[in-house]
């Protein structure tokens, strides 16, 4: 067995764990087990995948594998990984690990909460490691509808109007990714779902490239909270219980612009470049709109979620600028952003978890009263506003370098107005930490609280972890994800 | 004539009529103690006709009775289809039957739902106009009296006299279309009668006569009218054998007429059903919104199901044939899975069938909320469950023929079906509910009913060879 096809298959035989398991110790097993086997894994991908590019292995797609499933519409199980995937299978990895001990205090449904969070992650991970169109959609939609119940049961506030908004919005998105599709599979002679075949074919017609590019960009842009289509986000992020905020904004969200890459760009080269220019615009409008819609939310979830918005926003706005430098920066900070975020979202839970408010302006003086979230706390909020040495300044670095070496005017521009997202960001962010952990607690109720417990520092250590590591040493990831960057965007130039 | 054909490719409807017969003589001799065993009598009797006829003996078509009756492969995976989905109703049916004033009609139930599927097994075979009305006929007039089974309770008897008025309206209609097409042609064999086919303007009436027969056996819009009433006043058991099998049988039956004998006015037969799938899905998406009855709402939940299947009716080709009978399939054991809980909440619960007694399911019943839930799961369209896969099929056949748009509203309203399934499943794990339906445990035949519809949704989309298979017998145009 290819050991790609172990990433969706462990999550599907800890749901089987999880199903026998009597008690909360068992499930708590089973989940740290699996969890845990596939951190390893991934990072164990990550060396065979580099080692195998160490021994001069220069396919495009290595650890290759494929069935044929459905013969009258050349469906396969295929999988592969370039290096952009493995980025993106050691994020998933690393933050279902913390999500399993971000929710370690979960009481309601244990059981029903882990089965969902871990089909969740089948698809996840199944939509990493695919590489025929039909699988990729199929575990797509996998990873969407867990979010319904998660949401609606296991949320706050008004959990049952966003989860029901969320995965309306998110299946609307689909139904055109799906029509995408069809019009990719039957405009390249229906001989191959395979994208690198179908790539490697490059026989779409441009006319129908302009009917089935903006439909699948916009589809994928769902996800990828691409402005107008990105209001399921705050309600879903702030409704939703930790772990799935964690995972569905630090990974579930990378899903768009991933696919917004490997299948509307990489597939439809030629009207990327006709239109990507309608696309440039809506995502500068995120990046700037997500960062002042952040400065006046009072909610932490909300701040968070539109602030994801915003980076989110940067990564499809990176990709469209279409060179390698630039979309290197989008992976970047697909991963910067998906560990930051679940930081945010794993600390946000656990003072929620003390607190038993989110409204910035019932906090206060926090710093004092749990000095190791609150530093995790700073630490998050300077990531996320582009410290150097943490992953954020690595990743917006390299995205508004490749951005500006464009060199007509509108590609400059527009990075012009979207840099000025820094320094939004920087506002909201350290508002935020100068309100909610300085100054001196106001609510008696809140001296009594106490800091983290070894689950929690875990969980935020290893996500602090990722991030310094990220931020210290990008290099080895970088040159891992540009030399794979590369064959594509030389791939949509051409 | 060699009678010996007839056994030959004859042998479902042989084989089906040996079981109604053992049927009534079952019924009329059995005695008190034998009509306790009736049910598994029945339910034994059936899995050894499936067992028998599932596989197509012949690989060839086979003409009999002068054409009258024509044997093809693929009409004998239809047929086994069917006979599948009748098994199914049977184990649904029986806590039902056990009813005190069900009982003693409980031959009647068998006897009279395998004659409305021998009907449809000769409708589906039929090579001659004539033969193809009496099989509808056969097919419809005992579902009115399966209707009415419950003739003292609820609306059962309303809901009879609805189906049956329409029904006759519907086929006096279709009778004219024939009468039209023999007019014109001079002939009632599909064969001779596709080389007289022009697309004068009379053809085109005959056809849409014809096709307003049928449609009505779908429950197409705009004649669905029927639909919501007799879904919800016919006995549960009886609601999920008229929204399968007949509903399955009627839409292979068309496409069967469409390819062989209007396959030259395809371009017409083609804008009508353009026509009526959008307003199928459409308007019966809207109204499944608003409903408050499962039954009503699973009604207007399988006109749109049938506008869908319609897209694979649409596209003509062997490939779309493969996707109607996959989609009937999957469609099939989805909509017993819902429609067996529905069953099972009904009889333990005196008779709630309102979508708010369902609140809190999960909470009483864990187990029959999980089972609904996949089954909306599948009807909806979510992966890893079949429904996905045969919903990507009859898409892609109407894709292929280049119905790009059609394709694209028939997306926007999955979406649309997601909303009143998920409104389902929330009801019955997030709603609170003071009265939920009481803990119970349905019995025997019930649970291995539903047990086999949940392996269909989750087997049959995974494993290709299902599709497969089919696809080998399948023809177009």
């Amino acid at each position: 067995m290819n050991i790609l096809s172990l990433f969706p298959a462990i999550p599907l035989l800890m749901m089987l764990g999880l199903w026998v398991s009597r008690n909360i110790r068992q499930i708590h097993a089973v989940m740290v087990a699996g969890s845990s086997l596939l951190l390893g894994l991934a990072i164990a991908l990550v060396f065979i995948f580099l080692g195998m590019r160490a021994d001069g292995q220069t396919a495009e797609m290595l650890l290759t594998d494929s069935f044929m499933w459905y013969k009258p519409l050349n469906i396969e199980y295929a999988v592969g990984v370039d290096g952009i995937s493995v980025a993106m299978i050691l994020l998933s990895a690393i933050i279902v690990f913390t999500g399993t001990f971000a929710s370690w205090k979960m009481e309601k449904d244990v059981k029903e909460f882990f089965l969902w969070f871990c089909l969740l992650s089948v698809g996840v991970f199944g939509f990493f490691i695919s590489v025929d169109l039909f699988t990729m959609f199929m575990f797509y939609e996998v990873a969407l509808i867990p979010m319904y119940l998660l949401i609606g049961v296991w949320g706050t506030g008004r959990k049952e109007y966003s989860a029901m908004k969320l995965t309306l919005m998110l299946m609307g998105g689909s139904a055109l990714i799906l029509i995408g599709i069809l019009g990719i599979y039957f405009g390249s002679g229906a001989t191959t779902m395979n994208l690198n075949e179908i790539a490697a074919l490059h026989n779409i017609p441009t006319e129908m490239q302009r009917i089935w590019f903006p439909i699948i960009f916009i589809g994928f842009g769902v996800l990828g909270a691409l402005f107008p289509f990105h209001t399921w986000s705050p309600d879903g992020h702030a409704s939703a219980p930790t772990a799935v905020s964690m995972l569905h904004a630090g990974v579930l969200m990378k899903l768009g612009g991933y696919g917004c890459f490997r299948i509307a760009m990489y597939l439809l080269p030629e009207a990327a470049q006709e239109l990507s220019w309608i696309f440039i615009i809506l995502t500068t409008i995120s990046v700037v709109y997500g960062a002042f819609s952040a400065c006046v939310q009072t909610d932490l979830k909300y701040i968070n979620a539109y602030s994801s918005v915003s980076h989110c926003g940067l990564v499809l706005f990176a990709i469209l600028m279409m060179n390698t430098t630039a979309a290197t920066g989008a992976v970047l900070q697909m991963l910067s952003h998906g560990l930051m975020t679940a930081l945010f979202f794993a600390l946000i839970g656990m003072i929620y978890g003390r607190t038993h408010t989110r409204d910035i302006r019932e906090l206060s003086g926090l710093m004092k009263i749990m000095p190791f979230l609150s530093v995790c706390y700073v630490i998050a909020g300077l990531a996320n506003l582009g410290l150097p040495g943490l992953s954020g300044f690595v990743a917006e670095m390299t995205i508004f370098n490749g951005a500006f070496a464009d060199n007509d005017t509108f590609h400059r521009v527009v990075t012009i107005i979207a840099c000025t997202s820094i320094v939004i960001t920087a506002v909201y962010i350290l508002r935020l930490i100068g309100k909610i952990l300085y100054g001196t607690c106001t609510n008696p109720e809140h001296l009594k609280l106490t800091d983290a417990t070894w689950d929690e520092r875990l969980a935020v250590i290893v996500l602090i972890v990722a991030i310094a590591g990220l931020g210290l040493a990008p290099l080895w990831m970088s040159d891992m994800i540009s030399e794979s960057v590369l064959p594509i965007i030389s791939h949509i130039l051409n | 004539m060699d009678y010996s054909a007839i056994f030959t490719y004859m042998y479902t409807e042989i084989a089906l009529i040996a079981v109604i017969v053992a049927a009534l003589l079952y019924d009329l001799i059995a005695g008190k103690r034998g009509r306790k065993a009736f049910h598994a009598f029945m339910c034994i009797l059936m899995l050894l006709f499936i067992a028998g006829t599932i596989f197509p003996y012949h690989s060839e078509t086979a003409e009999i009775f002068g054409g009258m009756y024509v044997y093809s492969p693929v009409a004998g995976i239809v047929k086994s289809v069917l006979a599948i989905g009748t098994l199914l109703v049977f184990l649904q049916s029986d806590s039902w039957l056990r009813r005190e004033d069900t009982e003693f009609k409980r031959g009647e139930f068998y006897v009279l739902t395998l004659s409305t599927l021998l009907g449809m097994d000769f409708m589906i075979s039929s090579g001659h106009f004539m033969m193809f009305f009496i099989g509808l006929e056969l097919a419809s007039v005992p579902m009115a009296c399966l209707v009415a089974l419950d003739k003292y309770r609820h609306n059962s008897a309303e809901a009879g006299a609805k189906y049956i008025l329409s029904a006759l309206f519907a086929s006096g209609l279709m009778l004219y279309g024939i009468s039209f097409f023999y007019g014109t042609t001079g002939t009632l064999y599909f064969d001779d009668m596709a080389a007289g086919i022009n697309g004068s303007p009379l053809q085109i009436m005959a056809m849409v006569f014809f096709f307003t027969g049928l449609g009505f056996k779908i429950s197409l819009v705009p004649f669905h009218l029927w639909t919501a009433d007799t879904y919800e006043g016919a006995p549960t058991a009886v609601t999920s054998y008229l929204s399968v099998v007949s509903k399955a049988a009627a839409a292979f039956a068309l496409m069967v007429v469409l390819i062989k004998v209007f396959g030259p006015m395809t371009e017409y037969w083609q804008t009508l059903l353009y026509i009526v799938i959008i307003l199928s899905i459409t308007v019966a998406n809207l109204f499944a919104i608003r409903q408050k009855n499962m039954k009503r709402f699973l009604a207007f939940s399988s006109i749109s199901q049938a506008g869908y299947i319609m897209l694979a009716v649409i596209s003509g080709t062997p490939y779309g044939m493969t996707s109607l009978i996959f989609y009937a399939l999957v469609y099939m054991v989805a909509n017993m899975a819902a429609f067996g809980v529905i069953s099972a909440v009904e009889q333990n619960s005196d008779g709630k069938v309102g979508m708010d007694d369902y609140n809190g399911l999960y909470r009483t019943n864990p187990k029959l909320a999980v089972i609904m839930m996949l089954a909306l799961f599948s009807l909806a369209g979510i992966p890893p469950f079949a429904g996905f896969f045969s919903k990507f099929f009859i898409f892609t056949a109407a894709f292929e023929q280049g119905f790009h748009v059609l394709v694209f509203i028939a997306l926007i309203n999955t979406v649309i079906s997601l909303y009143y399934y998920l409104l389902i499943v929330k009801a019955m794990f997030i709603n609170k509910n003071d009265t939920p339906v009481a803990t119970f445990r349905s019995d025997g035949s019930t649970r291995l009913s539903l047990l086999l519809c949940l392996a269909g949704i989750i087997v049959l989309g995974l494993a290709s060879c299902i599709f497969d298979g089919i696809n080998l017998y399948s023809f177009g145009i």
